[in-house]
C-alpha cells in the first residue's frame, strides 16, 4: 500500500531553551561570576501537526508563541529538545546538507545574500552552494527574474536596494534551487502595500505551477487571507487552532454587524423593542446618535432590517459589516485560549 | 564551490581597502620597533644562544610577514553571526559551517599574501638587513610549513569562535587566545630564548607549530631532518584539532540558541 508522504509531519515537537539569569546589582553580578542561574524557558510544547504537499498553510501567534523556533527546528537550524520531525522525507537536524537542498527558505528579517556584492554575484554563488545545473539554473532565473521584476536589480550590491527589492531578490534566492518547500519568516514585514501585493501574487502562482508547500508566519492577517487555505495558531507554544480559514471564521465571528447613523436621539430600549422577537439580536449605542445592531447568522439581514426601517425611525446612513479575521485573532488573543475564546463565542 | 568563496572573500576584502592600507602600517611599525628592540639588546653581542642580530632581524621580519597570510578573524566572525542570529542563514545551506569560515579565511589569507606579505617582505628586505635562504628547497618547505599554519590556526579559531555557542559574550576569551597564540607562537620572542621551563612546556603546546617552526626552517635555525620532522609535528597538530572541533561541534549544534526569535 503506497500512501503519499506528506510535506511535513511533526509529533509532539518540544524545545526548551536554557536562558541566563542575571541577578541583579553588583552583589548579584559577582555572584554570577562564580555561579550562573539559569532558566529553562519551553519554546514549543508538545506541538504535532502535518501538512499535506502543496498546501499553503499560515502559521501565526503573538510574538513568543514559538512560531520562529518551530520553523527553524523545521528547516534543520534548531534541534528539537523531543518529538520527532519529517520534512519532505528527511529528519531535518540529522541529515542536514542533504535535506535543506529541498527547501528554501526566507526570513523577513535577516538577509542571505551576500552584502557587498552584486545580487547577480550572490545567485551565482548559490547556482553552485546549491549545484544546480547550469540550464536548469539559466531558466529558473529568467522565470524568477520577469515574475519578480528583477531585471534592474541584479547588478546593484544588496546594500544598495530598497527592502521591497530586497525581498524580492531574497525570494529568487530562496527559489534557485527549485525547492519542494518553502518556509517563509514573516516574509511581508515592513513592506509596503503594493509590494505585499505582489509577493501575495507571486506566491500564489508559485503554488500553482509548481505544487510547491509553503509555510509562512506572519503578523499580516491579510497575508493568510490572501494566501492560505489552512491556519495554525500558536499561544505560548501550544497549538491553539489547526484548521480552515473560513471554520475559524465561522466558529469565532460574532457574526454581522449593521451600523445605523440616526437623525433624532433614539433610546436603547426603543431599539430592543423593535427586535424583541428575533434571537440573539443585540444593540449597542454609540456616540453622536448612532448604534450597532449585532445579528447572528441564524436571523435573516433583510428581516433585522426591516425592521429598524419600517419603525419610522429617522435613519440617515446604513453600514455593514463583518467581524474581520484581524479582530478575530485579537479576540482569541486577548481571551488567552482557544477554550476561553469560544465561551467568548458563546456570549455573543 | 569553495574555491569561489575564497574568491568573494578576496573580493570583499578588496573592497575594504582601508583596512588594507591601515594594516601595512600596523606591520611596518611592529617589525621596525621590534628592529631597534633587538638591535639595542644585542649591542656588541654576536649571536644570543645561537642567534646573530642579521638571524633575529630575519626572524621577526619573517614572522611577522607569516602572521599577516595566517592570520585571521574566525572567532570573532562566528561570535558575531552567533550573537545576531544570521547564523541561521548558515545552517540552511548544504555546505558545513565551519568548513566555508575555513575557506573564507583562507580567501583572506591569500589576499594578504598577495597583497602585502610579497610586497611587505620586498619592502623590508630593501630597509633592513635581512637574510633570505639561498636553496630552493627551504622555499618549498616554507611555502608548506605555511599552510600548516594557517591550517593549526583557524582550527584554533573555531574552537574558540564556538565558545559563542556556550557563553554570551566571548570577547575577553578571544583577546586571551590571541594574547597566548602571540606568545607562546613565537612572534614576540623565539621560543629558543624562552626560560627551559618554558621551552619544554611550549614544546607540547600546538602554538609553536603556527609560527616558531616556520621561522625557524626559513631562518636557517631549523635544517634538514629537523626541518622535515618540523612539518610532520605541524601536520600532527593540524589533524589532532579535528578532534575536538568535531566533538564541540556536535554539542554546539544542540545548544543553538538563534538570537531575535
Amino acid at each position: 500500500m503506497f500512501v503519499m508522504q506528506p510535506a511535513i509531519e511533526v509529533r509532539d515537537l518540544r524545545k526548551t531553551f536554557k536562558v541566563q539569569r542575571n541577578r541583579e546589582g553588583l552583589a548579584g553580578a559577582i555572584r554570577d561570576l562564580f555561579r550562573r542561574q539559569y532558566v529553562e524557558v519551553t519554546a514549543v510544547k508538545d506541538i504535532s501537526f502535518t501538512i499535506p504537499r502543496g498546501e499553503i498553510c499560515g502559521y501565526i501567534g503573538e510574538n513568543g508563541a514559538g512560531k520562529s523556533t518551530t520553523i527553524k527546528m523545521l528547516a534543520g537550524i534548531l534541534v528539537p529538545t523531543s518529538g520527532t520531525v519529517r520534512v519532505a522525507g528527511y529528519v531535518p537536524w540529522r541529515e542536514r546538507e542533504k535535506f535543506v537542498r529541498h527547501i528554501g527558505v526566507v526570513f523577513g528579517q535577516r538577509s542571505q545574500l551576500w552584502w557587498d556584492i552584486g545580487v547577480i554575484e550572490s545567485f551565482h554563488l548559490l547556482r553552485k552552494v546549491y549545484r544546480v545545473p547550469a540550464a536548469d539554473f539559466r531558466r529558473r532565473l529568467d522565470e524568477l527574474v520577469e515574475r519578480l521584476k528583477l531585471g534592474d536589480l541584479l547588478h546593484r550590491p544588496v546594500r544598495k536596494l530598497s527592502l521591497g527589492q530586497r525581498m524580492r531578490c531574497e525570494l529568487a534566492a530562496s527559489l534557485l534551487h527549485n525547492p519542494a518547500i518553502l518556509f517563509l519568516d514573516e516574509p511581508t514585514i515592513g513592506l509596503d502595500i503594493v509590494v505585499k501585493t505582489e509577493i501575495r501574487e507571486f506566491l500564489l502562482q508559485l503554488n500553482r505551477e509548481h505544487g510547491t508547500t509553503i509555510l509562512l508566519t506572519t503578523h499580516d492577517l491579510q497575508d493568510i487571507e490572501a494566501l492560505c487555505s489552512r491556519v495554525i495558531m500558536l499561544d505560548d507554544g501550544r497549538i491553539i487552532y489547526d484548521g480552515g480559514l473560513d471554520e475559524l471564521k465561522a466558529r469565532w465571528s460574532r457574526g454581522r454587524e449593521i451600523r445605523l447613523q440616526f437623525g433624532e436621539p433614539v433610546g436603547l430600549e426603543r431599539l430592543e423593542r423593535l427586535t424583541a422577537d428575533l434571537p440573539g439580536v443585540r444593540w449597542q449605542l454609540g456616540e453622536g446618535m448612532s448604534a450597532v445592531m449585532r445579528v447572528p447568522r441564524e436571523v435573516g439581514m433583510s428581516e433585522a432590517l426591516a425592521r429598524v426601517v419600517g419603525s419610522g425611525v429617522d435613519i440617515r446612513d446604513i453600514k455593514f459589516a463583518e467581524t474581520s479575521t484581524d479582530e478575530i485573532v485579537r479576540e482569541i488573543y486577548r481571551s488567552g485560549s482557544a477554550a476561553g475564546a469560544e465561551r467568548l463565542v458563546g456570549v455573543t | 564551490m569553495y574555491l569561489d568563496l575564497i574568491r568573494i572573500r578576496f573580493l570583499t576584502m578588496l573592497a575594504y581597502r582601508v583596512n588594507y592600507y591601515s594594516g601595512i602600517i600596523i606591520y611596518s611599525v611592529n617589525i621596525g620597533a621590534y628592529f631597534f628592540f633587538w638591535h639595542a639588546i644585542y649591542g656588541d653581542q654576536e649571536a644570543i644562544r645561537g642567534f646573530t642580530l642579521a638571524q633575529m632581524t630575519t626572524y621577526v621580519a619573517v614572522t611577522w610577514m607569516a602572521r599577516a597570510f595566517y592570520f585571521n578573524n574566525l572567532d570573532r566572525e562566528i561570535a558575531n553571526e552567533v550573537r545576531d542570529g544570521s547564523v541561521a542563514i548558515q545552517f540552511v545551506r548544504p555546505y558545513h559551517y565551519l568548513l566555508v569560515k575555513l575557506f573564507q579565511g583562507f580567501g583572506e589569507g591569500l589576499f594578504r599574501l598577495v597583497m602585502f606579505m610579497v610586497p611587505g617582505l620586498i619592502v623590508v628586505c630593501l630597509i633592513f638587513p635581512i637574510e633570505l635562504p639561498r636553496d630552493p628547497a627551504v622555499w618549498l618547505l616554507y611555502a608548506a610549513m605555511l599552510v600548516f599554519s594557517f591550517l593549526i590556526n583557524s582550527e584554533l579559531n573555531l574552537l574558540t569562535g564556538m565558545g559563542a555557542f556556550y557563553f554570551e559574550n566571548i570577547d575577553g576569551l578571544i583577546r586571551m587566545k590571541r594574547v597566548v597564540v602571540d606568545l607562546f607562537s613565537g612572534l614576540l620572542v623565539p621560543i629558543a630564548l624562552f626560560p627551559g621551563w618554558l621551552a619544554d612546556i611550549s614544546q607540547w603546546l600546538p602554538f609553536q607549530a603556527i609560527a616558531y617552526l616556520p621561522s625557524a626552517v626559513f631562518t636557517g635555525q631549523t635544517s634538514g631532518e629537523e626541518a622535515l620532522a618540523a612539518v610532520g609535528l605541524q601536520a600532527l597538530w593540524a589533524a589532532a584539532l579535528i578532534v575536538p572541533i568535531r566533538l564541540l561541534w556536535r554539542a554546539a549544534r544542540k545548544r543553538l540558541f538563534v538570537q531575535g526569535g
